[in-house]
């Protein structure tokens, strides 16, 4: 390898991306575009649910836990009723999202058995925002039984240490605010990465055969090996700044917590792009066409990467079947490795299993990329 | 036999922008010629042609083909012309025979003649046997022949080529202008633009274009004989590249350059150089083999003509 | 005597859509300008393309430069200055951008190349355009910049794919003047083409038709294959002579030219009192008939007419 003819390679390459303003939009504005639609359009999240409230009881803890409700942003309690038919037409005319009925006996069961029940009526209609209102509503009732345990205790003067490790069980979250766009815009890195990437590389050799100037390099004494190296090195490049720069917009825009270290972000990035690069190459070699391999990238790295990541859908909710096949989607190693470094500041030692999956793939892709090119024109 | 003018240009302008493609250019064709527009490429000669076609409208001048004015019966000339452009304008997923009837329905040829017609362009093109081929699989000669025969289904009075032989070889090329000969022995009127110089010698007669401008007009040879100030003598010698170096700056010699193993020089005055050319190259230690004067090409009479380096002259716009 | 340039023996290529190169021989001498010389389709770019260590051979041997291009192409490639038809400029790139991508990729270092590049840019007339996007050139002037970034490594031996394909005559000009010096120089020039006129430039000729060699040699000495001469008869109306002459006597072939008959007859002197009886005889009218030089298209026209199951094209 002749570092000085690499480097040729990769200037002319940064040149082109430079003066070619699809590869400019592609490596600057397709990112910043991404992780704006994905934080403000795909956000999951549901603010001001309206609930009505039939309150049977009306006790102080009845208050209590309506309070909890009303604090919470995510539920405007907008009604109280006093029957339970009225309930039930309100969500059917879709006056509100949520019913809530505390039943008459419900500080008497909390203080006897410290067990009681409140009933959600939710329309499932809409099994999203039906599921993300209970999702919220048992965060709510969970944070109130959580004061009622420590009253509990306290009076039954128990000290707070003893106390702390019930709210463990939230803490394993990493998002304590139940906010699914700390759930979303970590994994939008790797959505980021897998299109430019992609799209960017599977370009390179093809852009060579189509505009007829591969025959005059292949003439030349660089190496095939050379040439992969030159033409992907500035895309590497490239992928790491978009990271940066995704990353920055994830914490200064969307506030993402951001826990983990920026070194291990770029090393998990690295081995990823490795791959996504490599495969984007191959896919150039073997078509040669610039359309073409576009289209063909797009399909074997954004499609796995979106669908079966646990990017967006959580991989433990699938189809065992479909949960098999996201062992082999290279892209949930990263995923993962990426929520991990948001959320919970993992380090090496924690994603060891995933970094291990990705240095296999990139090793094996790289393997298969320096053989994927022969300088002939056959 | 006196013959009438199929094609007259009178001042011919077009302008795109602040950009002059073709400035005052006039000529006039008779029937049955074959006059052909010469000049590298972007000079302009497409420009012409298409004003010609009625495709792009004259900023100013004038301009009549086959009787009707091209600025203002633009759908009559349309249907007395041919035209085959450069890239042939056949469509390479369709068959041969499928090209000609496409052609022949534009041009609304019908019926017997339609028959009759398209067996005659298979049998000019060659292809009689081959309808069935697809036309992209066809060598560049076929698909010439094939877009000339497309071109002239409905008879028309007058033939515009544009560019026809590029990308087609030589041997092709030849047949190729057979068949242009015999269209206009039929009193077809044949404009046709060139960048070739070897080819512009089919012409009857020329006009060559530089830069939008006529610089010259004539046959093959008027335009030969008239255009180099000065003589072409061919002079062997070795070595050559000493006499290439000593002639250059002897004065009396216009232009000298390599040509294959000899000197292709231009001379003020032919008589006197014979004499001492060889004797001021031998006092020097050059052999002089043969000095004998040639006649010039077409290409030494554009070079003669344009006086200056198209690529410059670009860069000055 | 010093080795040839270019040696190839027993040369053969075939694709799936028939054989391109045939078992074809040839040498090039340091130092002269060999031409490749055929129609679409004979192989000559194959042959180039073999030669430059991009396409490999199905058979025989080729060296350039000393080397075995056959079984060892990369090492040519640092020797060989290769210019295909789809030349190799990024039009995105400048000028000086494109010779310096060139450059880094012979190693060359960037003293030696300003120095080279100016040389060049300044024989081709492009020093103003250093800073123009190569797509911004005029046809001629790519041509030459294609020229440049197969000359930046000063290479012995030059292989260049139909150059001057769509230049004008001015740079056509200029491009064979820029091989004349080089081959003053030492360098060895393998250059196709398909203009017949422009292979009397070349110091010998290697006749190319369907894969294989018609003929190799100077262009004078490939004149002298042509049996008998030509004869130029001046007229208005050429294509009348042709219709008259074309079946007569020792008539080989006639080509109806714009203000001239050209005429190949086996026996000049001998016929030319006859063809001029048989003109006066139809009442054709006519000017000076007089012998004329054959083109190399001439000779390639006969050639190609005499070989066995062939009705040329």
């Amino acid at each position: 390898m002749n570092w000085r003819r690499i480097m040729a390679i990769a200037r002319k390459e940064f040149i082109q991306i430079r003066r070619d303003p699809h590869s400019f939009l592609i490596a600057v504005l397709l990112p910043l575009f991404q992780i704006l639609l994905l934080g403000y359009g795909a956000r999951l999240d549901a603010d001001h649910i309206p609930v009505y409230v039939y309150d049977q009881e009306g006790s102080q803890d009845s208050q209590a836990l309506l309070k909890h409700f009303q604090a919470s942003r995510y539920f405007d309690v907008i009604k109280a009723v006093d029957n339970y038919p009225e309930l039930v037409r309100a969500i059917d005319a879709d006056r509100c999202k949520l019913g809530l009925v505390i039943p008459w006996d419900f500080s008497r069961r909390l203080a006897d058995a410290h067990h009681s029940e409140v009933q959600a009526l939710l329309d499932g209609t809409d099994d999203n925002s039906a599921q993300l209102a209970l999702g919220y509503a048992q965060a709510v009732i969970g944070a109130y039984s959580n004061e009622v345990q420590l009253k509990w205790f306290a009076a039954r003067g128990l000290s707070q240490q003893t106390v702390a490790p019930l709210s463990v069980d939230y803490r394993t979250w990493f998002n304590e605010e139940l906010e699914s766009k700390n759930f979303i815009i970590p994994g939008t890195v790797a959505l980021v990465m897998a299109l430019m990437g992609a799209l960017l590389s599977s370009l390179t050799i093809a852009r060579e055969w189509e505009r007829g100037t591969m025959e005059q390099l292949i003439a030349t004494p660089a190496t095939a090996m050379e040439i992969m190296v030159g033409k992907l090195f500035p895309y590497l490049v490239i992928g790491l700044s978009d990271a940066a720069l995704c990353t920055a917009f994830a914490v200064g825009w969307f506030n993402v917590p951001f826990r983990g270290n920026a070194g291990m972000l770029m090393f998990t990035t690295t081995l990823f792009l490795v791959v996504i690069l490599g495969i984007g190459y191959m896919i150039s070699v073997a078509t040669k066409s610039q359309i073409g391999a576009s289209q063909y990238a797009l399909l074997v790295t954004l499609l796995p990467t979106s669908m079966l990541s646990g990017f967006a859908f959580p991989i433990d909710q699938m189809p065992a079947p479909i949960r098999a096949v996201t062992y082999l989607v290279y892209s949930r190693y990263y995923v993962s490795a990426l929520k991990g470094i948001f959320l919970a500041g993992s380090g090496l030692e924690d994603l060891a299993p995933q970094i291990g999956a990705m240095i296999v793939y990139a090793v094996v892709i790289a393997v298969f990329a320096t053989r994927a090119f022969r300088k002939s024109l056959q | 036999m006196p013959k009438g003018t199929s094609i007259v240009a009178q001042e011919l302008v077009k302008r795109f922008g602040g950009f002059t493609a073709v400035n005052r250019v006039s000529f006039r064709i008779s029937t049955g010629e074959i006059f052909g527009l010469l000049g590298p490429n972007g000079s302009g000669k497409s420009t012409i042609i298409r004003m010609l076609c009625g495709l792009l409208t004259p900023t100013s001048g004038r301009a009549s083909v086959a009787g009707f004015n091209v600025a203002e019966q633009p759908e009559q000339v349309r249907q007395h012309i041919g035209y085959m452009s450069q890239k042939f304008s056949l469509y390479n997923d369709l068959r041969v025979i499928e090209n000609l009837k496409f052609y022949a329905g534009l041009y609304g040829v019908k019926g017997k003649l339609l028959t009759e017609r398209i067996a005659w362009a298979l049998q000019m093109a060659g292809l009689t046997g081959s309808e069935t081929l697809l036309t992209g699989e066809l060598a560049g000669g076929w698909k010439q022949r094939l877009a000339l025969g497309c071109a002239v289904l409905h008879r028309p009075q007058v033939l515009f080529l544009d560019e026809p032989t590029a990308g087609v070889d030589p041997l092709s090329r030849r047949r190729f202008w057979e068949l242009i000969h015999q269209m206009a022995a039929e009193d077809v009127t044949i404009l046709v633009t060139t960048h070739y110089m070897d080819e512009a010698e089919y012409c009857n007669r020329l006009a060559l274009i530089d830069a939008g401008r006529i610089v010259a007009t004539g046959s093959p040879s008027e335009i030969k004989c008239t255009s180099i100030k000065g003589d072409l003598l061919l002079v062997e010698c070795a070595p050559l590249g000493r006499g290439l170096e000593l002639l250059k700056s002897r004065p009396g010699v216009l232009d000298v350059a390599v040509f294959g193993a000899a000197l292709h020089v231009v001379v003020s005055a032919a008589q006197q150089a014979r004499v001492e050319l060889p004797a001021a190259l031998a006092s020097a230690g050059v052999i002089v083999t043969a000095v004998e004067p040639i006649a010039p090409s077409l290409e030494d009479a554009f070079v003669a003509m344009t006086g200056r380096r198209p690529d410059t002259s670009e860069a000055a716009q | 005597m010093k080795a040839p340039a270019v040696q190839i023996e027993g040369l053969s290529k075939h694709f799936a859509t028939g054989p391109a190169v045939v078992d074809l021989g040839f040498a090039a001498q340091r130092g002269e300008i060999l031409g490749l010389v055929g129609p679409d389709g004979a192989g000559k770019t194959t042959t180039l393309r073999i030669l430059a260590g991009v396409l490999p051979a199905d058979s025989g041997a080729a060296w350039v430069a000393g080397h075995d291009v056959v079984h060892d192409p990369e090492a040519v490639k640092s020797h060989i200055g290769y210019m295909p038809q789809q030349y190799g400029l990024y039009e995105d790139l400048t000028v000086d951008e494109n010779i310096r991508f060139y450059a880094d990729l012979f190693e060359i270092t960037s003293a030696v190349r300003k120095q080279r590049s100016g040389e060049l840019l300044a024989a081709c007339g492009m020093m103003p355009f250093r800073r123009r996007l190569a797509g911004q050139l005029s046809g001629g002037m790519k041509r030459k910049l294609g020229l440049i970034c197969a000359l930046i490594h000063s290479p012995e031996i030059l292989l260049l794919d139909e150059p001057t394909t769509g230049v004008d005559p001015v740079s056509r000009r200029e491009l064979w003047g820029i091989l004349y010096s080089l081959v003053f120089q030492g360098v060895t020039v393998l250059i196709s083409t398909a203009y017949f006129d422009e292979a009397e430039r070349c110091h010998r000729l290697l006749l190319l038709h369907r894969g294989g060699a018609l003929f190799c040699g100077t262009p004078t000495e490939l004149k002298s294959k042509l049996p008998g001469g030509v004869l130029s008869m001046a007229s208005a109306e050429p294509e009348r002579l042709r219709a008259a002459l074309a079946d007569a006597d020792g008539v080989l072939s006639a080509m109806a030219m714009g203000d001239a008959l050209h005429i190949v007859v086996d026996n000049p002197q001998r016929r030319t009192p006859e063809l001029r009886a048989r003109l006066e005889g139809a009442g054709l009218t006519f000017g000076d008939i007089a012998p004329m030089g054959a083109t190399v298209e001439d000779v390639f026209a006969y050639m190609v007419s005499t070989q066995p199951g062939d009705r040329g094209r």
